[in-house]
């Protein structure tokens, strides 16, 4: 009889020596938290892997647009130090509003592609350099082979590279659903406001959904959008409850 | 192609040029006052000072206009194409082959082009077209003030214009209008054996070229100065590999020279001639002032597919366009000061794949108007180190222009109770606003009144838009009261 901690133990052992073999890949050696627990304990490196490429669309009937999944983006840009390179086709990016969520406006230098393609290879570009410490793209479609290249141009650099995935025909949304070689797969829906005693619109809270995650598991968690410094937030739903919640579940983490 | 130049001071009272023709005085440019007064090229300068009261006469100076003339194919050097050459006495001509996308295009580079020089007092006139003759001719007899022949566009386009349009001596026009040939036209309707017996071989040389049938190349213009470094080939040079390798070993040429003078490059062109005696050319820009061998290699050879080495290539030159003062600088100013890593290499790479002025940074504008709040500047331009005003939110998405909603109020003071937008109704559950924008009178005098109210409001499935009222609600003044969504929240 083996003990309990032997299988983890031999699992760890292979999934490194997979990760050695496999693909050449070497593990990614530093992560961008998130500074929310319940996501960042869900994802292997204990947040957004720097050196790979990320996934993020947007969910609901404003999808196609994904004025949430861009500033998903931007929130994660922001937290970063050095340059951001924003490669997109659309140019309908309002920068305002990525400066209310801290990326300032000098640190983000824009490539405006003629097409899809263009936009991918400005990101390559961009990544392959490795000078901008974040490589953001927009495009509605994203091949196997184009998410690969984009893997390993960050891989050889460690800049985070991260594609917003927006559409504007319904067969352009099924795109989303082909395998692609991200890391992290997430889908980013808005979610009614917490309600204010008085009239008008609260913090904005999203639906924020990891679909799919290599080595890591899936989340769907109902979040506070970002902040003017680039932060998610637990829910704080002053109107119903405490903040107390989250002090509870950091006690049985220290004691695991 | 190609573009003719006249140029006119800024000047209140008639102005001639007077030079001597032969034996006459006359005029030999007038500006668009003295035209306006009957004068015209040609007429003695006896009865120009009598015809135009007040008119001004300075002495013709040919020299000093193909001086001029000069420095104006250089500056299009510079900012159009890396071949560019003085056409005759009144004109430049530019080979235009895969340059123009990097300017939207040619019509779009023709209209930049001839606004440029406007804006420098310079009326022009300018006209693309398959051959130097052809676009020698248009620019002259047909474009008003710019004309884009469409692409293989034949001998047709040609007929209609005058004889003198073929860059033919004057006596050989003046002999051809005698007979009665008044059009490119009746050129080519008439057997050339004939015509070339009787004006000589000069006529169906200048008549194959306007037609694109006899190879034309353009010596491309240099300023003095420039550093060049160039290699010839005994034998003719073609597979990507070979041009790679060599441009290698020019760069290495060319960036010694620029050390010893202290440039760097900003434009820099490699011409390739081939043994059909075409050029094919290739340009690369930097943002800043370059000298680095590898960065100026791998900029040129990521262009080298775009060369079509023909029968071979057996000549190449690099010529530094652009270089401006490089001085050595210490690459580390303190120990403990956190060094990021620097962009503008690949701000290269990327503008000269997709074009410079796709390439930019967003800076704030004061504006209210929210379309009017950004303004493009250069990727590496010196941080301004400002951002927007943060009060109120903006979404991060704004359509670029804003779109008409049907909406349904309780009250015409109020946020719409549910709007439609692109054919999906969605009811209002929260709103924020109004936030009041005045139009900016002093740009416009229709926005003297106008007032948008912008509102926030999130639909029942929390997605959340910016919407406003043109108008204050109350007084048509101030707007025709209809709702508009010019944003999307996330």
């Amino acid at each position: 009889m083996s003990s309990l901690s032997a299988p983890i133990a031999d699992i760890a052992s292979l999934r490194a020596r997979i990760d050695t073999i496999g693909s050449g890949r070497k593990r990614a050696k530093s992560a961008l938290a998130f500074g929310v627990e319940a996501l960042d304990e869900r994802l292997p490196e204990g947040g957004l892997a720097r050196g790979v490429l990320h996934e993020i669309a947007g969910g609901g009937r404003n999808g196609g647009d994904g004025p949430a999944a861009s500033l998903f983006a931007a929130g994660i840009a922001a937290r970063t130090k050095g340059k951001v390179l924003w490669c997109l086709s659309r140019p309908d990016l309002f920068a305002p509003a990525l400066a209310q969520v801290g990326l300032a406006p000098d640190r983000v230098i824009y490539v405006e592609g003629r097409d899809d393609k263009t936009v991918l290879a400005c990101m390559e570009e961009g990544l392959a350099h490795g000078g901008p410490a974040v490589v953001v793209g927009e495009t509605a479609r994203l091949s196997m082979t184009a998410s690969r290249r984009l893997n390993l141009a960050a891989e050889k650099t460690g800049s985070l590279a991260i594609l917003v995935r927006r559409w504007s025909r319904p067969q352009e949304a099924e795109d989303f659903g082909r395998p692609t070689a991200a890391a992290t797969r997430w889908r980013i829906s808005a979610l009614p406001a917490a309600p204010l005693p008085v009239q008008g619109v609260g913090r904005s809270r999203w639906r924020v959904e990891l679909i799919r995650s290599r080595g890591g598991q899936t989340v769907d968690l109902e979040l506070e959008a970002c902040d003017e410094t680039g932060r998610l937030a637990f829910l704080a739903d002053l109107s119903d409850r405490s903040a107390a919640p989250p002090v509870e579940r950091q006690k049985r983490r220290a004691s695991a | 192609m190609h573009d003719g130049a006249h140029s006119q001071g800024p000047v209140d009272l008639p102005l001639v040029l007077i030079g001597r023709e032969k034996n006459r005085r006359v005029v030999m440019a007038a500006d668009a006052a003295a035209r306006a007064g009957g004068l015209r090229v040609g007429t003695a300068a006896a009865t120009a000072t009598a015809m135009v009261a007040d008119i001004e006469t300075e002495e013709h100076d040919p020299a000093a206009d193909a001086k001029a003339l000069e420095r104006l194919a250089l500056w299009a050097l510079e900012r159009f194409s890396p071949i560019v050459a003085v056409d005759g006495t009144d004109g430049i001509v530019i080979d235009s082959t895969g340059a123009d996308h990097l300017h939207g295009g040619e019509a779009a580079m023709l209209k930049t082009l001839v606004g440029r020089l406007a804006s420098a007092g310079i009326t022009a006139h300018a006209a693309v077209a398959d051959s130097w003759g052809a676009a020698h001719a248009l620019a002259r007899h047909g474009a008003e003030p710019v004309l884009v022949a469409p692409r293989k566009h034949g001998t047709a386009i040609l007929e209609p214009l005058p004889v003198e349009a073929l860059r033919l001596s004057s006596s050989t026009a003046e002999a051809l209008r005698d007979l009665g040939f008044s059009t490119i036209g009746d050129l080519f309707a008439t057997p050339r054996a004939p015509l070339a017996l009787r004006f000589g071989e000069d006529l169906t040389r200048r008549l194959d070229q306007a037609a694109g049938r006899r190879c034309e190349p353009i010596e491309p213009l240099r300023a003095p100065e420039t550093v060049v470094a160039q290699r010839n080939f005994a034998e003719p040079i073609g597979a990507a590999e070979t041009i790679a390798r060599y441009v290698g070993k020019l760069v290495v040429t060319l960036c010694d020279e620029l050390e010893e003078k202290g440039l760097g490059v900003r434009r820099l062109d490699l011409l390739c001639r081939r043994v059909d005696d075409r050029i094919e050319a290739v340009r690369v820009s930097t943002a800043r002032p370059v000298r680095e061998v590898s960065r100026l290699t791998r900029l040129l050879c990521d262009k080298i597919e775009t060369i079509a080495p023909g029968y071979g290539i057996e000549a190449m030159t690099l010529v530094a366009t652009s270089a401006e003062p490089l001085a050595p600088h210490q690459k580390l100013a303190a120990l403990t000061e956190e060094i990021l890593p620097d962009v503008s290499s690949l701000i290269d790479v990327i503008a000269n794949r997709v074009g410079e002025d796709r390439l930019y940074r967003l800076a704030p504008v004061e504006s209210d108007v929210p379309e009017r709040s950004v303004r493009r500047i250069a990727p590496l331009a010196p941080e301004t180190g400002q951002s927007w005003r943060l009060d109120w939110p903006r979404p991060s998405r704004l359509l670029k222009r804003p779109e008409p909603i049907e909406t349904l109020a309780l009250l015409p003071d109020h946020p719409p109770a549910s709007f439609t937008w692109r054919g999906v109704r969605r009811r209002v559950r929260a709103a924020d606003g109004p936030e009041r924008i005045f139009g900016e009178w002093w740009k416009r005098d229709a926005e003297l009144a106008a007032v948008r109210d912008y509102f926030k409001i999130e639909a029942e499935d929390g997605e959340r838009f910016w919407i406003f009222r043109a108008g204050n609600g109350e007084d048509q003044a101030t707007g025709s009261q209809r709702w508009f969504l010019h944003g999307l929240f996330g």
